[in-house]
């Protein structure tokens, strides 16, 4: 198919563009000055230096992991500025009236209004821009029922005693390589809470974009749904085209405490390199979830972006009756590389999880899908389905699964169906037959293929991840 | 309407159409008749742009325009439309989906505004309808996991929907059985009209008791070697086609 597929995988990407912002942004370079600073700029209680201090410590111990399915240059730790804020940003704008133009302006161009009235209808809206958080919409509202949504540098200020109990709880600060250098360097992110039996009034969202050249980003995310709570969470990112390379190491822990449910939902849009290869983000997340009794957690992940993804969403499933969900569209085009997945560790009885993992490859791109279930001892008559898809355009790319399975309860009930398929010249042809240019029909027989992945998005979501698709195929028939 | 000078085209780099003529007036219905591997499927291939079926020779012109000047889906929102003999799926892609963006590219092409969701159904549904197709299909994915009967009604409601010039019919009725056959024959026969034409590829003069053409055509090594009316339809099935493969050596 050939030719008619290779000149498809032609991209622009639209959300590349700089914004002329004034920054305050720190030397490049990583030790434990860099670390004091960071948490000086955030005017952080001395726990919360000691606890990143203790997390760049173990870093220093720690090696890079290598066993992904990603190859990229040796990253020079030291050669990247680990903070980075507007200059407007110094004192905090109390109000968006405050906010500096240009800022207000680039969120425009990437179709994310800031200003409550122009919002998306029941969309709550927190802003990270290089390391700080700009803007939370709806912060008051929220408030009335009792739902904390802020800045991450906040709530460590405002509710240290939620902060100290649930930060790390999750994610450990030595848990792998990433996710310690964030513990001890993260800037930003943002900070829910959802009450007791509160059901969230609306959508919950966090724009990250990273703007600053030789800048990284190190987000770091934490949910915590009390007992009963429900909530919608969906995250965006954006970044600059660069020839440099750019690393985004975030940590995102979800809590879902006794009858809780979590729906978290990511469009990650990173600048993913030009289509010779050169430049995008390096994106090394550790994402995961504790589900206590009864409780509910969902990932739904559409990752068009990114050089490099390195990222595995999971479930540990402690309550009895749990449920963990795990929905995945990864593309990869140009000479992008995706090594993602989720791990469903079952530790409760009758806990259940859906793996639903759906990659496309185009161009020269690579992408893996690697899974994780473990049934422990602990796990009567625990369930999972995992259902693995790959989709190849052209005859360049490639598609990898890494399925692994650890079962040590023997009531355990494990389904697992993979599959591998071309985008054909005969559908193509069909669709060609019909009226419809190649283009579209590429976008429609990959959209097709999504389709049981992009159900589980918010409404406004699917159909924004559809369009993303299609801009990201761009230039992948001709 | 149609008219096809000297074609000759290769696939894998194999000729298979050795300097083919044909033409075709507006409301003409022409059956093309031939042993397999003929090259009855890959002149309807030529003629709508598939990738791969390689024009060595010869022009064709349909409705005063150079086809081998217009890309595959320019042919098509012409009106050039192929009912296909083996329909592939596209898993996903809701059928209405898929019809709706191939309506609105045909009708953007003749300068009328796209329908309505609400318009589209309607007429969708009509479409199905006439093709005993239950209109619950129009909601399952494109051809995906139809029987080889519901393909082909299937193929048969795109193309009343797209109301093309030209309709190529590649084996439409094989694997149908009798009552399906019927059908098929029946939204043809209600489609022909004095601006349309239409070429019925067939191995069986069975369905040309139902679509009744103005001209039968043998279609052997690449050319054709016999034009009749239907009574050579009935004539080839009683002695096949060895006596007039021959001639077209
Ligand atoms: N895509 C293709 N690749 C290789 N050979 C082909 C292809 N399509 C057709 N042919 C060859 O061309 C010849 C004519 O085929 P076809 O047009 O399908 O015949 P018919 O439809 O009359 O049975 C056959 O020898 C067939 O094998
Ligand atoms: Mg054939």
């Amino acid at each position: 198919m050939s030719e008619q597929v290779e000149s498809l995988i032609r991209k622009e990407y639209a959300a590349g563009f700089h914004s002329a912002i004034e920054s305050d942004t720190l030397a490049p370079g990583l030790d434990e000055d860099t670390v004091r600073f960071i948490s000086a700029q955030k005017q952080e209680p001395e726990w919360m230096l000691e606890w990143r201090l203790k997390a760049y410590r173990a870093w220093r111990e720690m090696a890079e992991p290598t066993w992904a399915h990603v190859h990229y240059p040796e990253i020079d730790f030291k050669s990247i500025s680990y903070y980075s804020a507007p200059k407007s940003m110094k004192d905090r704008p109390k109000s968006l009236d405050e906010v500096d133009p240009e800022l207000i302006a680039t969120y425009e161009k990437l179709g994310i209004p800031l200003h409550e009235q122009a919002a998306l209808a029941g969309v709550a809206v927190d802003v990270v821009f290089d390391s700080v958080s700009v803007v939370t919409t709806f912060r008051e509202k929220l408030r009335e029922v009792g739902v904390i949504f802020c800045p991450i540098s906040d709530a460590i200020r405002e509710y240290p005693e939620l902060i100290k109990k649930y930060m790390g709880s999750v994610v450990p600060q030595k848990d792998n390589f990433y996710a310690a250098l964030n513990s001890a360097v993260f800037s930003d992110g943002s900070f829910v809470y959802i009450p007791k039996g509160v059901r969230c009034p609306m959508e919950l969202s966090t724009y990250f974009r990273i703007n600053e050249l030789n800048t990284g980003q190190f987000e770091r995310t934490l949910i915590i749904a009390d007992e009963g709570s429900h909530v919608s969470y969906l995250e965006g990112c954006t970044a600059p085209m660069r020839d440099e390379n750019q690393l985004h190491a975030a940590v995102v822990e979800l809590v879902a405490l006794d009858d809780a449910q979590i729906k978290y939902s990511t469009v990650q849009n990173w600048y993913p390199g030009d289509k010779e290869g050169k430049g995008g983000i390096y994106n090394f997340v550790t994402k995961r979830g504790v589900a206590h009794k009864n409780a509910r957690i969902s990932w739904t992940q559409v990752e068009t972006g990114s050089a490099v993804t390195w990222k595995y969403p999971s479930c540990i499933l402690k309550g009895d009756n749990s449920v963990g969900e795990f929905y995945s569209v990864a593309l990869t085009n140009n000479f992008q590389q995706a090594d993602t997945g989720t791990k469903m560790i079952h530790l409760g009885k009758n806990t259940r999880s859906t793996i639903v993992a759906k990659g496309i490859s185009a161009g020269r791109s690579n992408s893996a899908y690697r899974g994780l279930v473990r049934i422990n001892p602990t796990a009567e008559g625990a369930r999972n389905y995992t259902q693995c898809d790959s989709l190849l355009i052209g005859d360049r790319c490639g598609a990898h699964t890494f399925p692994y399975i650890e079962t040590k309860n023997a009531s355990a009930v494990i389904e697992h169906e993979a599959t591998t398929s071309k985008v054909s010249d005969d559908q193509l042809f069909l669709c060609q037959q019909r009226g419809l240019d190649a283009e579209k029909a590429v976008s429609m027989i990959v959209n097709g293929f999504c389709r049981e992945v992009f159900k589980e998005l918010p409404m406004e979501f699917a159909v924004e991840a559809g369009k993303l698709l299609e801009v990201s195929l761009e230039g992948s028939v001709g | 309407m149609l008219d096809i000078h000297e074609l000759v085209a290769k696939v894998e780099g194999k000729q298979i159409l050795n300097g083919l003529n044909l033409s075709i007036k507006p409301g003409e219905v022409h059956a093309i008749m031939g042993p397999n591997g003929a090259g009855k499927s890959t002149l309807g291939n030529v003629l709508t742009g598939r990738a791969g079926y390689d024009v060595v020779s010869g022009d064709v012109t349909f409705n005063g325009k150079n086809l081998f000047e217009l890309e595959v889906e320019e042919r098509a929102r012409e009106g050039v439309f192929l009912a296909f003999q083996y329909p592939v799926e596209i898993p996903g892609v809701s059928n209405m989906e898929f019809l709706k963006a191939s309506v609105d590219a045909r009708r953007k092409h003749l300068g009328l505004p796209e329908l309505s969701s609400f318009d589209f159904m309607k007429l969708a549904r009509e479409c199905s309808q006439k093709v005993s197709l239950d209109p619950a299909f129009l909601k399952r994915g494109v051809n995906e996991g139809f029987s080889g009967g519901e393909k082909k009604r299937n193929e048969i409601m795109q193309m009343m929907l797209l109301e093309p010039r030209l309709c190529i019919l590649d084996e439409t009725d094989s694997g149908l059985d009798i009552d399906a056959l019927q059908v098929v024959a029946a939204g043809v026969n209600a489609m022909r009209d004095s601006a349309r034409s239409f070429i019925v590829v067939t191995h069986y003069q069975r369905l040309l008791d139902f679509i009744v053409p103005d001209y039968v055509h043998v279609l052997a090594n690449g050319r054709i070697v016999r034009t009749g009316d239907k009574e050579l339809a009935k004539e080839l099935e009683a002695k096949g086609y060895g006596w007039l493969e021959k001639e077209g050596v």
